[in-house]
């Protein structure tokens, strides 16, 4: 059988002198320069003054991010739309590209109906089988940031001025968007030219007649 | 009745008439009303509607924003039995005088 450390019950088999020997911590000592390491205490925390009543978890920040909107498969670069709703409803307008918002870019062209570069929510909209070859035209520069409202700067005002608000609130068109829509007009009606009937297509409003059935209806 | 609406009016909803409350013989519950839309004969052709906003318009004595046009938005919820009626809720419920009157159903949100 092993020799075993205890003797009986609280009665070790090892002297004292023995033990620190057999503990090796006079080597440890000796390492250190004579005293034994002492591990530093971290700094005692300050008693905070005030604690919470109840024990309550903190709040995680939602770590959830929202899906990019999903582009219907029937709407491709270059499709043409029917707008459903808003200034522009009716109107036949050709799709650019899907926006970082989710929303759409697209265009009249200005020339053909009147609508001009412009967003548009995929809801209020319906695709149709018709395409437009949209290879030429360049949207790289289009982003949401483009179509953001411009802030307006308020300067201080006199007594008499305080009371013609109206008359600042003309909106010109910046030059370099009415340039953009006609940079991008330019290629797309050279498409649209070359197919017969588009531009007049493009330019009639759609709109449903008696006895027309949306459901049974194929765009 | 859009102010500066001049040129074309194309109609981009499909009429619908309003019939009455969901309701049984001798209860009503008015919260959800009935509507027959022009053309929508059975349950399948309903399936397309589902979820399409519609519009209440109706006329009022003084105006509110410039207009004397009134309107209560809602939508289509389901098919109400098996011949096209269907069931629609609106933002308040529609009033009693609304029964028979003509509703707006709007192609959007479309999903086409």
């Amino acid at each position: 059988m092993a020799p075993s450390s205890k003797l009986s019950q609280g009665i070790k088999k090892a002297s004292r002198s023995h033990a620190y020997h057999r503990r090796g911590l006079w080597a440890i000592k000796a390492k250190h320069g004579g005293a034994f390491p002492k591990a530093e205490k971290p700094a005692a925390v300050a008693e905070p003054k005030y604690y919470p009543a109840d024990d309550v978890k903190p709040r995680k920040a939602s770590t959830r991010k929202p899906k990019p909107t999903k582009l219907r498969s029937s709407i491709s670069p270059g499709t043409v739309l029917i707008v459903l709703a808003g200034r522009f409803m009716g109107k036949r307008v050709v799709f650019l590209k899907q926006l970082k918002s989710g929303l759409l870019l697209v265009t009249g062209p200005f020339k053909i109906n009147g609508v001009p570069i412009r967003r548009v929510n995929q809801t209020y909209v319906i695709a149709t089988s018709t395409k437009v070859d949209i290879s030429g035209v360049n949207v790289e520069k289009f982003d949401d940031k483009y179509f953001a409202r411009e802030k307006k700067k308020k300067a201080t005002k006199t007594e008499g001025e305080l009371f013609d608000t109206e008359k600042e609130a003309t909106k010109d068109l910046p030059q370099f968007k009415k340039d953009d829509q006609k940079a991008v007009d330019a290629e797309l009606i050279k498409a649209i030219d070359a197919v017969p009937d588009l531009k007049t297509y493009l330019g009639a409003r759609f709109s449903l007649r008696d006895g027309d059935k949306p459901h049974e209806m194929v765009f | 009745m859009v102010k500066g609406r001049t040129g074309q009016r194309v109609r981009l909803y499909v009429r619908g008439t309003i019939l009455g409350y969901k309701r049984s013989k001798s209860n009503q519950y008015e919260t959800t009303s009935l509507v027959q839309i022009e053309g929508v004969n059975t349950k399948e052709d309903v399936a397309w509607y589902a979820g399409k906003r519609m519009a209440y318009i109706y006329k009022a004595k003084t105006k509110s924003s410039e207009t004397r046009y009134r309107c209560i938005w809602g939508k289509v919820t389901r098919p109400h039995g098996n011949s096209g009626v269907v069931r629609a809720k609106f933002k308040s419920n529609l009033p009693p005088d609304s029964m028979g009157r003509k509703v707006r159903v709007f192609m959007y949100p479309s999903s086409i």
